[in-house]
């Protein structure tokens, strides 16, 4: 689903990712680890397109079609979704609105005609059971005046909306307690499909207890150091990441 | 200050017109208006137009307007077209007492109401009913605060007189529909005047459109009474196009305890000046001042407000939030004056602007003057573009760039729409503002409150209504 060889990218002139191999498929769930300002968000970033990154070399296929140069809504389109480590408030503009707009632009460009009304709102109402959102998404702007923990939340119910073909998920753990932790980790393991994939960004183990991964990761100065099962990310969390650094010296 | 009366053709043609036709222009005129009318125009001949050399014009300069070999209509147009049919409003259960006034001309009929409420041409009010005009005519309106009005007073024809009762409440909202179309080069001065009894209450909607393509100046100048503990809900809209210019002075005046909210909400013109002056005169009066301007190619929008606190325990609130893209230019001064007199006032004045490209330009300027100690007043203006990380995070949902951009601007005005009372006209503005900022909103098709064409169900590409 996606392939990631030799990616090389960097912001203002600074080199960030260093040459990153990394293969995805259908059903699968990739956890990437490491210390922090190593890359791990910067890899986010570059899959979905931000322009602040330039790519110097490499090259990153979504289903068999190159990504580089291809605008953010594309991708988006095309089925990959990001869980951002900081959501924006976007006052003025509500929830409803919000995501009525995004869902019909992404059936518009798959060839489908809008949602109808009936079958979206109950759309919102079944995601928002699922995330135990109580609040009356209707008048709310997106994530204005939400806490850390609902604002998390928003993004999972954003992704349970818009039901990406790649969900990458960067430090959704991050600001949650256990519970919201739960709830969070509880959506994305019901909109686990063989046909889906996720990409699950954390720097503790944690968040890999309630979402199980296939595969580990560990992002270490702009590369991918060490790969395994999910038993690397326990082998992480005794030893921590200086066993990492050093085994790079 | 430098007062150098600068002398456009313009005003030696309007001094040949008022030597030739002051027979005709003071002919009704009652002796306090006749005298107020000479005064008037002895102002306006000693300072002419008002130049980018004077402080509050710096920024919004005349002369281009000015150049034009205008016409000064004595009489209303006479215009082969159906005025039924060009007034027509089509705002979806917007129940309104529709007071058509072409060029200025009120073109409808008059009505005294059984309950008293009297709607009426200014010309036939004047003589009508004297002892309200000798009342109020003037008083709020000065000659020598600015001399756009001094010119109005000196040449007005027409325009609309609205009076309330003490005790009154209007239930269903009044619509003035100014249009232009002369078919020729035109220079009008309409002269409005709105009273408001005591504990009564109005809702008013006062609109300026263009229904042809020539260029036109409209001066209007309104003055509006409202004694102790009236409403007043006001809304000014402006559609009009890129060849006019529209100098719009409004006068509010407050009695203790009235309650006034008004919206300049400003869609299209080529030049546009709404002067809005609120004189917080009896204490526990309240004023909301808001406006909207959505500006391209080489629009100019000036709003100039001055919230004059001169009582005790009064609140002022201003919001201005404005949209300027490609070459549009926007001025904003906001003027509170707290006088010695007026302790626990309450004051609060803001101005956001969005500046689209990097060719638009906004001077926004606060100006607080404040002589009395137990006042609470803020003021803060913003420029800024729209923001790039909510842009990202709308983009990266799967929303175009475009739309993502249209969606941060309604959201943006949004702001100024939502406070609007009346539903309906929430509802119909909205869908102008989106329309507007799709570029579907054509000045002579589709103006604000008159619809020649039928009006088209515009499919918009992102449903932006609220479900």
């Amino acid at each position: 689903m996606l392939s990631i060889k030799n990616l090389r990218a960097s912001i203002d002139g600074k080199e960030i990712l260093k040459g990153v191999n990394l293969e995805v498929r259908a059903g699968e769930v990739h956890a990437i680890m490491g210390p922090n300002g190593t890359g791990k968000s910067t890899l986010a970033s570059v899959i979905v397109g931000r322009d602040i990154f330039e790519v110097e070399e490499g090259e990153i296929l979504f289903k068999g079609k190159n990504l580089i140069g291809m605008p953010v809504d594309e991708r988006a389109n095309e089925g990959i979704f990001l869980g951002f480590q900081y959501p924006v408030e976007i006052p003025g503009v509500s929830m409803t609105n919000f995501m009525r707009t995004a869902i019909n632009e992404q059936r518009k460009y798959r060839g489908l005609d809008p949602m109808p009304a009936q079958e979206f709102l109950n759309s919102m109402e079944e995601k928002k059971r699922l995330l135990e959102i109580h609040a009356k998404l209707a008048n709310r702007s997106v994530n204005e005046g939400f806490s850390g923990g609902e604002k998390k939340k928003n993004e999972i119910f954003q992704m349970a909306m818009l039901n990406p073909e790649l969900a990458i998920l960067d430090e959704t753990d991050s600001g949650l307690d256990i519970d919201a932790l739960k709830i969070v980790a509880h959506g994305v393991n019901t909109l686990r499909r063989p046909d889906n994939a996720f990409i699950v960004i954390t720097h503790y183990q944690r968040l890999l207890e309630y979402i199980v991964p296939d595969f580990v990761h560990v992002l270490f100065d702009g590369r991918i150091v060490r790969s395994g099962g999910k038993e690397l990310a326990f082998e992480l969390e005794d030893k921590g990441y200086e066993w990492i650094k050093e085994a790079q010296v | 200050m430098d007062e150098t009366n600068i002398q456009y053709n313009t005003t030696e043609k309007l001094q040949a017109f008022f030597k030739e036709n002051m027979a005709v222009l003071t002919s009704d005129d009652p002796p306090h208006l006749a005298q107020l009318r000479k005064q008037a125009y002895a102002h306006f001949i000693e300072h002419g137009f008002p130049h980018t050399r004077l402080e509050k014009w710096r920024n919004t300069d005349l002369s281009q307007i000015l150049d034009h070999d205008f016409n000064f209509p004595l009489k209303p147009t006479v215009l082969d077209v159906d005025i039924d049919d060009v007034f027509r409003c089509e705002v979806p259960d917007f129940n309104t007492r529709l007071i058509p006034q072409m060029n200025g001309w009120f073109m409808g009929t008059g009505e005294e109401m059984a309950n008293g409420v009297i709607i009426s041409s200014m010309a036939e009010a004047i003589k009508k009913y004297p002892e309200l005009i000798e009342k109020h005519f003037g008083y709020y309106a000065d000659i020598k605060d600015e001399n756009l009005t001094a010119l109005n007073t000196a040449f007005f024809r027409d325009g609309v007189f609205i009076y309330v009762p003490d005790n009154i409440r209007v239930e269903q909202p009044m619509q003035m529909v100014d249009l232009v179309n002369s078919g020729t080069t035109i220079f009008i001065q309409v002269r409005n005047l709105i009273v408001l009894g005591k504990n009564s209450s109005l809702s008013l909607v006062q609109c300026d459109d263009s229904i042809d393509n020539n260029i036109g100046f409209n001066n209007t100048v309104t003055e509006v009474y409202m004694d102790e503990n009236s409403t007043l809900d006001h809304y000014k809209l402006q559609n009009k196009n890129n060849e006019s210019a529209l100098t719009n002075s409004t006068y509010f005046h407050l009695e203790k305890g009235a309650n006034l909210s008004t919206s300049a909400i400003s869609l299209n013109g080529g030049l546009i000046r709404n002067e809005t002056q609120v004189r917080l005169n009896g204490s526990l009066s309240h004023a909301d001042v808001l406006g909207l301007y959505l500006m391209d190619h080489e629009q100019h929008i000036d709003n100039q407000v001055f919230i004059d606190h001169a009582a005790p325990h009064c609140t002022s609130n201003e919001l201005f939030k404005g949209i300027l893209d490609d070459h549009a230019s926007g001025v904003f001064n906001g003027h509170i004056l707290v006088r010695p007199d007026a302790q626990q006032t309450n004051a609060y004045q803001n101005n956001k602007n969005i500046l689209i490209s990097d060719k638009a330009v906004i001077d926004t300027k606060p100006f607080l003057e404040i002589y009395a100690d137990d006042v609470k007043c803020s003021h803060g203006a913003t420029v800024g573009q729209l923001d790039e990380d909510a842009r990202f995070y709308l983009q990266s949902r799967g929303i175009g760039h475009d739309n993502a951009q249209m969606l941060l601007m309604y959201a943006f005005a949004a702001d100024i729409v939502d406070k609007i009372a009346i539903p309906q006209l929430r509802n119909r503005i909205d869908d102008l503002v989106k329309k507007r900022l799709r570029g579907e909103l054509s000045s002579c098709e589709q103006c604000v409150l008159h619809c020649n064409s039928k009006e088209q169900k515009v499919a918009f590409e992102i449903d932006m209504s609220r479900i």
